[in-house]
């Protein structure tokens, strides 16, 4: 089910390790890159890659905060909760994040375009609050900044959609 | 400014590039030591500038590697810790978007002291930014003859990989890295064996922090004698990155002598606490230490004299909270981090920490009882019984907050509600 240019690409991210299952995370990311969540065909194809029995990997994937078993949005909000983020107003950002994209925490869009999950301590404690948009940072989150952030990931979004309907 | 060791390129918008670290003296140390010095000249150096590990347990470098045999089997690895999951740290993404080539330089001469073959960099899925920068100048390492075979036309040859992790807290965990990288589930491993006799794939395998291997090429540099006295204190050698978040007036991450004192870190280093805020308390080292109170504001922060008054430097990331701030709240929220990230592995963790946590919700939502106190105390000692150290690290905060803000929790049950809202 993977398209032979990224199915050749993890070949060769493989053929870098001495032991293949080094790569497993790795091989993940790529997948996610393309098709934005492992689905089952493509577990059972990272796997065969990667020379890991199917439960091997999956005993992986359900594992990792970052790897995804389910469809997710185009762009996936993770936002942090921990301490210092949350001393500095993470509840107010997420309220404000919940009210302009109409979902609650570990919903998408109805135009598929963002996922809103949580994350535990992401590292920017100098710069909260904080959120990681496919595993970007955005820090001393205000909502006005959330807007702008959101109107921007929307009209790029766009953007693209429109070139990929001028070129077919 | 106190000398600055690792943040001695440090620019305010961008990553020193290789001409820049290299114009700073970068590199000769490993042309030095590929010119005349053995792996055993390398361990001797660093063991007597008693360089200790920052990642937060503090272990010697030097005796760490001297633990790698001479007749140990090969290949070797080093597996450099960047994984950097506990709250309030955010030093090692700093110092890679500071001076990469200085972790670089530490990572081959680590490499040699223990004549390894190859190192993993493990990274956080948070510090993507960090892996590219990481890739992109391990790239130029190697381009300017640094990494591959035969470095400098020397008998040594050597690779560094950067690993990208898929993000959970225990993968930090000094073995349960090495299960992590092997692309197992990361469980933790109890030693013996310890890693630098059997680790990656069985083979001796030395871990350290990013920040304790960047610190090499300048002890090799300048030497012990010179590391040691950068510190602020007798005991203390070094420099050491601290990282303060919260109720400061200019929160971020600081290279200053170890030892420094708390009071001069916040008041002259971080422009003070916020304006109307008074000092409360502190984590010292991060979300997995104890809350440090104001008769203690004056400690020196070293390992030493943390551990003197029953505290711990940790990651040194200075959690400051300020007389508002309610740290049965705070707690909880630190406890909810601990529940999250558990790995299931062992019970006490995995049971025990989630019962930690609603005691503590009850309280701060007003269904404390006085009867949770105790039952607190217990929990958190069942703690110490968990198969890592990543659990009892977990308790610090509640034990701390039972031992010197009970006043605190029992107005939160008193009054059945936060007395903070």
């Amino acid at each position: 089910m993977l398209p032979d240019q990224l199915r050749q690409h993890l070949q060769k991210v493989i053929s870098e390790a001495e032991y293949p299952r080094e790569k497993a995370i790795e091989v993940m990311y790529e997948i996610q890159k393309h098709f934005g969540y492992m689905s089952d065909a493509a577990m059972q194809e990272a796997a065969r890659l990667l020379t890991m029995a199917p439960v091997e990997l999956e005993e992986l994937a359900t594992f990792y905060d970052f790897i995804f078993r389910e469809p997710v949005g185009k762009y996936v909000i993770q936002i942090c909760d921990s301490a210092m983020c949350w001393l500095d107003g993470y509840e107010s950002i997420l309220e404000h994040l919940c009210a302009r994209l109409n979902i609650r925490l570990g919903e998408t869009t109805s135009d598929g375009l963002f996922t809103l999950l949580p994350a535990c301590c992401i590292g920017y404690c100098d710069r909260s609050p904080a959120m990681l948009i496919n595993r970007r940072v955005y820090g001393r989150l205000t909502a006005e900044k959330i807007d702008r952030i959101l109107d921007r990931l929307r009209s790029l979004a766009e953007s693209v959609q429109t070139d990929q309907a001028t070129m077919s | 400014m106190s000398v600055q060791v690792l943040f001695q390129n440090r620019r305010p918008d961008r990553i020193a590039t290789l001409d820049e670290y290299r114009r700073s003296g970068g590199y000769t140390a490993l042309s030095g030591i590929l010119r005349d010095k053995s792996r055993r000249d390398v361990i001797q150096r660093v063991t007597e500038a008693n360089l200790l590990g920052r990642g937060g347990a503090g272990f010697p470098a030097g005796k760490k590697w001297s633990l790698v045999a001479e007749d140990a089997p090969f290949p070797r690895y080093i597996v450099v810790n960047s994984d950097e999951m506990e709250p309030g740290t955010f030093k090692d993404r700093v110092l890679i978007h500071t001076d990469p080539h200085t972790i670089i330089e530490g990572i081959i001469i680590t490499g040699y002291a223990v004549s390894a073959q190859k190192a993993f960099v493990f990274v956080r899925p948070s510090y993507e930014t960090s892996a590219v920068i990481l890739e992109q100048e391990v790239e130029a390492a190697r381009q300017a003859g640094y990494l591959g075979k035969h470095i400098l036309g020397s008998d040594f040859s050597f690779e560094i990989v950067v690993h990208r992790s898929g993000g959970r807290y225990i993968c930090g965990e000094g073995t349960a890295i090495l299960n992590a990288i092997m692309g197992k589930r990361p469980n933790p491993m109890k030693p013996p064996p310890y890693p630098t006799v059997k680790g990656l794939w069985g083979q001796p395998t030395v871990v350290n922090n990013i920040e304790t291997l960047a610190f090499v090429p300048h002890i090799i540099r300048n030497g012990a004698d010179w590391f040691k006295n950068l510190a602020a204190t007798e005991n203390g050698a070094g420099t050491k990155l601290y990282c303060i978040s919260g109720k400061v007036r200019q929160p971020g991450c600081i290279e200053l002598p170890i030892g420094t004192r708390l009071s001069e870190i916040i008041q002259d280093h971080c422009g003070g606490m916020l304006d109307g805020s008074q000092f409360k308390a502190c984590l010292p080292g991060g979300a997995s230490t104890r809350y440090l109170t104001p008769e203690h504001y004056d400690v020196p922060m070293d390992f030493d004299s943390l551990k003197a008054i029953g505290h711990r430097l940790g990651t040194a990331a200075i959690m400051v909270f300020d007389h508002k701030t309610c740290l049965v709240g705070v707690t909880l929220n630190l406890i909810q981090f601990f529940s999250r990230e558990s790995c299931g592995w062992c019970t006490p963790c995995r049971e025990g920490l989630p019962y930690i946590q609603d005691l503590l919700w009850r309280i701060e939502n007003g269904e404390g009882r006085e009867e949770y106190i105790p039952r607190l105390e217990t929990m958190a000692k069942h703690m110490w019984n968990a198969y890592c150290a990543l659990a009892p690290g977990a308790a610090s905060p509640v034990e701390s907050l039972l031992t010197f803000f009970e006043d605190e929790v029992r107005e939160h049950i008193s009054q059945r509600k936060c007395p903070f809202r």
